[in-house]
């Protein structure tokens, strides 16, 4: 075993060291009728690194991934463009295999990072600040939600029925045990409708743009917002803030969102990495890890994890959140991404992404397929389509394409609505095999 | 012996690398009609402060990053409770097959076959491990995974009736702050339970504290002080008997795998850190990977979705559960640390999955018996994966503390060891080897320590203004609270638009 270097030699004389005759001697503290023989688990045989390999890969090929299927899913996880550099810098085992930089003179490198990537996240969205990262977007949220309760002391969450499904479960598992309220926001039209919400509102919980595509108006829903007094929560795609005016400029008081889209990969959704910013004033509610600036004893700068005092290991049970860790590695990811395609390189992402996204739109409904909404979108739409729309997608799987999200599932009277998604990395050939498959099975 | 003070200059920011009109990657050109973008998208954004740099300043931007700093491949790592393993390459490989990266978590269950099986197979081996009957991979770290579990217990008890009765959570005074922190965020009051002078839960303190206000108890074995817990039989059944659940923090599990089984304890659930125990890597602080076993009687609470065995052992997921607390991941949880957990798990198998534990104690041991003239443990018992000891003597003595000793291992080129935890032990130094280190390196470790334990008597000063052989030397981490500075700003910010009140 390759990974466990001792020799029997090696073996002897630490034992002769501690001063007992066997290994099993350092166990007996451990009840003799809760003790196993070595090997006596029910487990797999140990495979070789050859043999690892074919079996992974077996495993791997009985998929259809986005090598084998044209991706026009997205709902919130997009096949999106991953440039080299991420891979290539991510691997390097100084990032890889280090652990949280609780040792700032030896983390330097990770420290540097995570404050560009604040630096990063907070200007993407227009925010004061950002944290050094959360475990997703899901849970991103949820943390928004019960940060605003401690913000306010108010209990009732409004949030928009247009916010992604999986979150808003996520938000209910969590406002469940510590009795907060959450009450749905209708989207009749693909757009939220604020009219519901009361005085009692601890926040409004917004998506831009949101689950269906749709750019919600964030004037509207900080106007609603503002008049319950509650706290002002949007969770926003980072892609689309290369184009559309950040929430920041909306006055949102948190903003969050999942960081995927930046150079991560669906990865069957997961490992993911949560966006987290807020304005200055709530810095000390923030859940999560925040990386700051400082100096050494000789006035050399240097970074150092900060504002620790929220945090559980100080803390305890009075924490702002019972989080320890970030998702360090995936955020070194969108630091990566962000730096690399800049200014420039993000415009044209999103660009492109309009582009087919116009595209497609037009040449599905030549196809036959109905556009749902008529408000304007960013990446993403719904189509209605004449028949149950899981049908479809089964049948265009066939041909090679993975068709879109049916929303039937997650939302009534939509059992025949697909949300597709259309990435900088869709072709005009593909989105043109998309349309034509669909028509034959429209036909 | 001590390292010449690297030639190693701090990397700029990247923003101030940044020139107008550079791009670092060769981005998808879209080869679809133009479009007006206002028109599509409404009014759009004026500025945006990204940095402008080439591809090759991107890379060695981040190499040098990567130069002033610290992972298990530059060198030995002794964080008591981190268990900083070696993280084999080869589950690096596995974790970027394209079958497995390329897979959206919403596309249909019966064109991800492979996955699921995946998923299924680290489940059933988890099980086995921990003895418990089902497994569930949704929580996205270890803290995660303690809240789970604490949200299992409060289903249950509201299942019985006494979900508002029972609102306090039993944590050691020797417990990581995630548990009184995760039971905080489930809503429970926190009551902490001494350790008594052998290091164990003081049984008499917790027969007092176990009323019928109590959920449960959230029990780390074996403990922070890496001692095992002799009479944990004993505790779980007090706790049964007052009618409360108990929990293991798995974070130790290293100590056990393949030779005992906290299911077999009498745990009710526990979570396990797939980044500490099962190698996959821990990325500079994430992703964790946060799994849970629990017993039957807590089955029907899990998250959903639930991935189980049909009946012609097929893999299917089960969404429709009206027992399940909910979601508490957007998907299946950390996916491709799932497949490098598996890939590892299969590395060491039936065969050798026992050695992992043994080694890891066995070195654990070695390093404690080597120290015992110059650090000696708290407790004077054999150790489990770790040993805690304590430089109580030298702040005493020599005005030394344990950070300065931390510190000056830097100079020696090694990583230091965990500080002042357990609070319960002054002057804590906690080392963990794991078991993939060498006789020699842990020979190294220990004759650095040694040596600058003689430092500490004879030239404390060395220690006091440790390390000196990197780009900095110790921060000033009050500064930075005071003088917050979390981010870079452009000289000139964007106006920033007045708010409707």
């Amino acid at each position: 075993m390759a990974y466990i270097p001792h020799t029997k030699a090696d073996r002897r004389e630490m034992l002769a060291t501690i001063g007992v005759s066997t290994i099993d001697e350092l166990f007996r503290e451990i009840p003799a009728n809760l003790r196993l023989a070595p090997g006596s688990l029910d487990l797999p045989p140990a495979l070789d690194e050859s043999r690892l390999l074919t079996h992974l890969r077996e495993l791997s090929e009985r998929n259809l991934d986005s090598g084998k299927l044209t991706c026009f899913l997205g709902a919130g996880i997009y096949d999106r463009f991953v440039p080299a550099t991420v891979g290539a810098v991510l691997s390097r085992g100084e990032f890889l295999t280090a652990y949280t930089p609780y040792q700032p003179e030896l983390s330097q490198g990770y420290l540097q990072s995570i404050f560009e990537f604040q630096s990063l996240i907070s200007e993407l969205y227009g925010m004061d600040l950002a944290n050094a990262s959360m475990y997703d977007g899901a849970t991103a949220l949820a943390e928004a939600a019960i940060m605003a309760h401690g913000i306010n002391g108010r209990s009732t969450i409004y949030v928009s029925e247009a916010v992604h499904p999986h979150f808003r479960q996520v938000l209910d598992t969590y406002c469940w045990p510590v009795d907060l309220k959450v009450r749905l926001l209708p989207a009749p039209e693909g757009r939220t409708d604020y009219s519901a919400i009361e005085g009692d509102a601890a926040a409004v919980l917004v998506q831009y743009p949101n689950f269906f595509g749709v750019i919600e108006n964030l004037e509207a829903a900080r106007d609603a917002t503002r008049r319950a007094g509650a706290t002002f929560v949007v969770c926003a795609d980072p892609i689309a803030m290369a184009v559309l005016r950040p929430p920041g400029e909306f006055d949102a008081d948190i903003v969050v969102g999942e960081g995927q889209p930046m150079g991560v990969a669906m990865g069957f959704g997961g490992p993911l990495v949560g966006l987290f910013a807020c304005k200055s004033e709530y810095v000390r509610r923030i859940p999560g890890r925040i990386v700051g600036r400082t100096t050494d004893g000789h006035g050399a700068p240097g970074y150092v994890m900060t504002l620790r005092t929220r945090e559980q290991d100080i803390r305890r049970e009075k924490a702002t959140s019972n989080i320890c860790t970030n998702e360090a590695l995936m955020a070194l990811a969108c630091t990566v991404y962000l730096e690399a395609l800049g200014k420039n390189g993000l415009r044209q992402v999103a660009e492109t992404t309009v582009r087919n996204t116009s595209y497609a739109a037009k040449v599905l409904t030549a196809a036959g397929a109905k556009l749902r909404f008529a408000d304007r979108v960013f990446g993403e739409f719904v189509i209605d389509l004449p028949i149950d729309a899981r049908a479809v997608q089964k049948k265009l799987i066939t041909k090679g394409i993975l068709a879109g999200l049916p929303l039937g599932p997650y939302y009534k009277g939509m059992d025949q609505s697909l949300l597709v998604a259309v990435t900088e990395t869709r072709t005009r050939s593909e989105i043109d095999a998309y349309a034509q498959a669909l028509k034959e099975v429209l036909a | 012996m001590i390292q010449t003070p690297k030639l190693v200059k701090r990397p700029d920011l990247i923003f101030d690398l940044s020139r107008e009109g550079r791009v670092g990657a060769n981005v998808p050109v879209a080869d679809t009609p133009e479009v007006d973008l206002t028109t599509e998208l409404g009014e759009l954004r004026k500025e945006l402060h990204l940095p402008e740099v080439g591809e090759l300043d991107v890379l060695r931007h981040f190499t040098a990053l990567s130069h002033v700093n610290y992972g298990i491949e530059t060198g030995f790592y002794p964080l008591g409770s981190c268990t900083m393993k070696y993280n084999p390459r080869i589950n690096e490989r596995t974790a970027g097959l394209a079958g497995f990266a390329g897979l959206h978590p919403m596309q249909p269950a019966d064109t991800v076959p492979g996955a699921l099986e995946l998923l299924m197979r680290v489940q059933e081996i988890l099980c086995e491990l921990s003895g418990f009957e089902y497994v569930t991979l949704q929580p996205l770290a270890g803290a995660h995974g303690e809240l789970t579990c604490l949200m299992l217990i409060r289903a249950y008890h509201e299942s019985r009736g006494e979900g508002a009765s029972r609102n306090v959570i039993l944590v050691p005074d020797s417990a990581h702050g995630t548990n009184p922190a995760s039971a905080a965020r489930c809503g429970y009051q926190v009551r902490s339970i001494p350790t008594d002078s052998a290091g164990n839960t003081d049984l008499d303190a917790l027969a007092k504290g176990l009323d019928d206000s109590v959920a449960g108890l959230m029990l780390t074995n074996p403990s922070t002080l890496g001692l095992f817990e002799p009479n944990i039989a004993k505790i779980c059944e007090m706790v049964h008997a007052a009618g409360a659940q108990v929990f293991c923090d798995g974070a130790n599990m290293n100590a056990m795998v393949g030779t005992t089984r906290p299911g077999d304890h009498g745990f009710d659930c526990m979570h396990l850190n797939l980044h500490k125990t099962f190698s996959t890597p821990h990325g500079g602080g994430g992703p964790g990977c946060g799994a849970i076993g629990v017993k039957a009687h807590l089955e029907p609470f899990l998250p959903v979705p639930v991935v189980r065995r049909g009946v012609s052992q097929s893999v299917e997921l089960d969404e429709h559960r009206p027992h399940s607390i909910g979601r508490v991941s957007a998907y299946y949880g950390q996916f491709l640390m799932e497949v490098r957990a598996y890939t590892y798990l299969l590395a060491y198998g039936k065969e050798y999955m026992s050695d992992i534990s043994r080694h890891a104690v066995l070195n654990a041991n070695y390093v404690m018996a080597r120290l015992k003239d110059v650090l000696p443990a708290a407790f004077d018992r054999p150790c489990m994966h770790e040993c805690v000891l304590t430089a109580e003597h030298y702040k005493k003595e020599h005005g030394v503390r344990a950070l300065d000793i931390s510190k000056r291992l830097i100079d020696y080129g090694f990583h230091p060891p965990t500080n002042y935890f357990p609070l319960i032990v002054h002057e804590a130094i906690m080392i963990e080897p794991t078991e993939t280190e060498t006789k020699q390196t842990l020979d190294a470790f220990c004759d650095a320590l040694i040596a600058i334990c003689g430092e500490a008597v004879a030239h404390p000063h060395l220690l006091h203004q440790a390390p000196t052989s990197q780009i900095v030397g110790r921060l000033d981490e009050t500064a930075a609270v005071k003088n917050l500075d979390v981010r870079w700003r452009p000289s000139v910010m964007p106006p920033k638009v007045e708010a409707g009140k």
